[in-house]
């Protein structure tokens, strides 16, 4: 094979060319990854630990507020009036029909059950990060009873359900478990 | 373009250095014999002044960096020993934290009057395009930078931002985590700020290079919108003339920017920045820098994450086709009855936005912003490409020397009686 062969036929050539050409790009497609990669969560940040708490110095009524992953987590303790008011509504009325809690099925539907702590329905424990632009809403505000974000007016009701505003989604429930009676572990 | 003069290099030394790099020769070209419209105004001066802020600001800030510490723990704290310990300190952050306001200042009044005189349009489409791209890495420069002193509005600014890349389907959240570097806005999130915070104006340095390379091979519009058509009679030299009224400009604007630095350094900052990051509370009312104030306001407008999101960045998209949905084959509003009005109104719908965007999301404020909302689409999407096809535009002047000195200069007579000013 000549030099002159290869100008007689421009196919084989073209075909080494773009052959190199790609794997050339898939060479560089490879580099790329580690200056994209390195940008998210390190091992540290993924390894962050669960956060315990002890619900006994929360009273009837009051909401705390604790780090968990550097976002706050509420742990609101529901009087009566709050649960009924949250059970009274009915499953139309919620823009976000999803429980969106990690200890349920993704299916699970925003019923007031589905969203308090499973047997104990005082509890609600709920990421306090807004689904819209991640503000941190106001407890105890807003017309549906429970949180008002303040950034863009996202108002949720006292389970913690999206009810009006542009935020998409319900509170989050983060994956929690009690450890007694008095005692609940994050994360 | 031909220029009025040609670079001739006189000694020895000249003549050697241009046979192997012509660096002066294009420094003459482009900055000495270069033609300009003799008709400009000093709006035209704002090109040369938001040269100087880009300068201005890459200086500042490369100092700024000697004493800034970019963590989570530390950053706020090294802005406040900037402040009072670090010599001139003070006045090194203050000129750069007004400078930038003064930077949106000054490319605001750049592109009304490019939208006014019609600039966008052929031959200088590209011309305008790299133009909203430098806006576009100007707004990114500025967020991230707002972000650097870690205040509550710092904090928040960035949390409520980032958090507009999770309204896109599916792939959202994993951008937004891998714009943090966590799972929250944290020290990661700084460092990564901090790196493309320097980076970027370098970016916009080279776009800037390509903006005034192709002004300088299409030429400058200018407030009659006529075509250059005799470099002798409608065209100056770029210096002395145009280097000196950018000067004059340059001295007027920089007064300005002395007056907020010395006397209101902090007017167009927020309060609530001089609180230390707090992850645990927002402010009761978020609000980000003044110049991002229309494309929040247009934000909030929609009662849809996704919406809102795609409306805020459409208000900006949309500058990049401005020049295919203004058909108009006049350029300059002087010769446009219909669209001058139009343009004034838009102004003060992009101004009414502004301000809806400082005020809390409730009542008629959120009725207001979904008027203006509209209508600042509408003024592009409708009334610019049907103005085109019916507004009955005024006769053009035959040439620039035409419209600056009357038609016996120009020796044009047709179009004599169609300008009807003969002054700019």
């Amino acid at each position: 094979m000549t030099a002159t062969d290869d100008a007689h036929d421009p196919g084989r050539r073209d075909f080494l060319f773009l052959a190199t050409g790609a794997w050339a790009a898939a060479g560089a497609g490879f580099l790329a990854w580690p200056f994209i990669s390195q940008m998210n969560p390190d091992a540290a940040s993924l390894a962050l630990g669960s956060t315990e708490v002890d619900l006994g110095q929360i009273s009837e009524g009051q909401v705390i507020s604790i780090k968990w992953r550097g976002k706050p987590v509420f742990i609101w303790n529901r009087t009566k009036a709050q649960i009924e008011e949250a059970k009274k509504v009915d499953l139309g009325q919620l823009p976000d029909k999803s429980a969106r809690n990690e200890n349920l099925p993704s299916d699970a539907q925003a019923t007031d059950v589905n969203r308090a702590a499973s047997g104990k329905e005082n509890w609600l424990v709920v990421v306090g990060v807004c689904t819209h632009l991640g503000c941190i809403p106001l407890s105890n505000s807003g017309d549906f009873g429970g949180w008002l974000c303040p950034c863009h007016g996202s108002h949720y009701d006292s389970a913690g359900r999206i009810r009006r505003g542009p935020a998409p989604e319900n509170l989050h429930v983060p994956p929690y478990a009690f450890e007694g009676d008095s005692k609940i572990k994050i994360g | 373009m031909q220029g009025h003069s040609t670079y001739r290099p006189t000694g020895g030394v000249a003549k050697w250095l241009e046979d192997r790099l012509p660096i002066v020769g294009l420094v003459h070209s482009s900055a000495v014999a270069y033609p300009v419209p003799r008709n400009l105004n000093y709006l035209w001066t704002f090109g040369g002044i938001l040269t100087f802020m880009l300068v201005a600001q890459i200086l500042t800030g490369v100092v700024l960096v000697m004493h800034y510490v970019p963590d989570a723990t530390k950053a706020f704290e090294s802005v406040e020993k900037i402040m009072r310990d670090v010599n001139y300190g003070w006045l090194l952050r203050y000129l750069h934290a007004n400078g930038a306001s003064m930077f949106f200042i000054a490319v605001y009044i750049h592109m009304f009057r490019g939208m006014y005189y019609g600039s966008y349009k052929a031959p200088r489409e590209v011309l305008w395009i790299l133009g909203v791209i430098i806006f576009l890495l100007m707004m990114a420069t500025a967020f991230m930078g707002y972000v650097l002193p870690w205040g509550q509005m710092s904090f928040w600014g960035a949390t409520v931002i980032t958090n507009l890349f999770s309204a896109i389907p599916i792939v959202g959240p994993s951008i937004v985590t891998w714009l943090w570097g966590g799972f929250s806005v944290d020290d990661a999130t700084l460092k990564h700020f901090f790196s493309l915070h320097y980076l970027l104006p370098f970016v916009i340095a080279g776009v800037v290079g390509l903006h005034i390379w192709a002004l300088h091979h299409v030429g400058q519009n200018n407030p009659d919108g006529v075509e250059i058509k005799d470099i002798r009679k409608d065209t100056v030299p770029f210096t002395p003339y145009a280097t000196l009224k950018d000067g004059v400009g340059l001295v007027f604007f920089l007064i300005f920017f002395a007056y907020f630095v010395f006397y209101i350094p902090n007017y167009l900052g927020h309060a609530d920045n001089y609180i230390k990051a707090n992850p645990l509370v927002t402010p009761a009312h978020i609000v980000p820098e003044w110049y991002f104030l229309p494309f929040y306001a247009i934000l909030r407008a929609i009662p849809s994450k996704l919406g809102g999101v795609i409306a805020m960045f459409g208000a900006i998209a949309v500058l990049f086709v401005l020049p295919w949905l203004d058909r108009s084959k006049v350029r300059s509003a002087k010769y446009r009855p219909l669209f001058k009005q139009f343009f004034w109104v838009f102004v003060a719908v992009a101004v009414l936005l502004g301000w809806l965007g400082s005020k809390p999301p409730e009542g008629v404020y959120v009725t207001l912003s979904r008027l203006a909302t509209a209508y600042y689409f509408i003024h592009f999407l409708v009334i610019l490409p049907l103005l085109g096809t019916f507004e009955k535009t005024k006769p053009l002047p035959a040439s620039i020397a035409d419209s600056v000195l009357g038609s016996s200069y120009g020796g044009a007579h047709a179009a004599a009686a169609a300008a009807p000013e003969t002054r700019g």
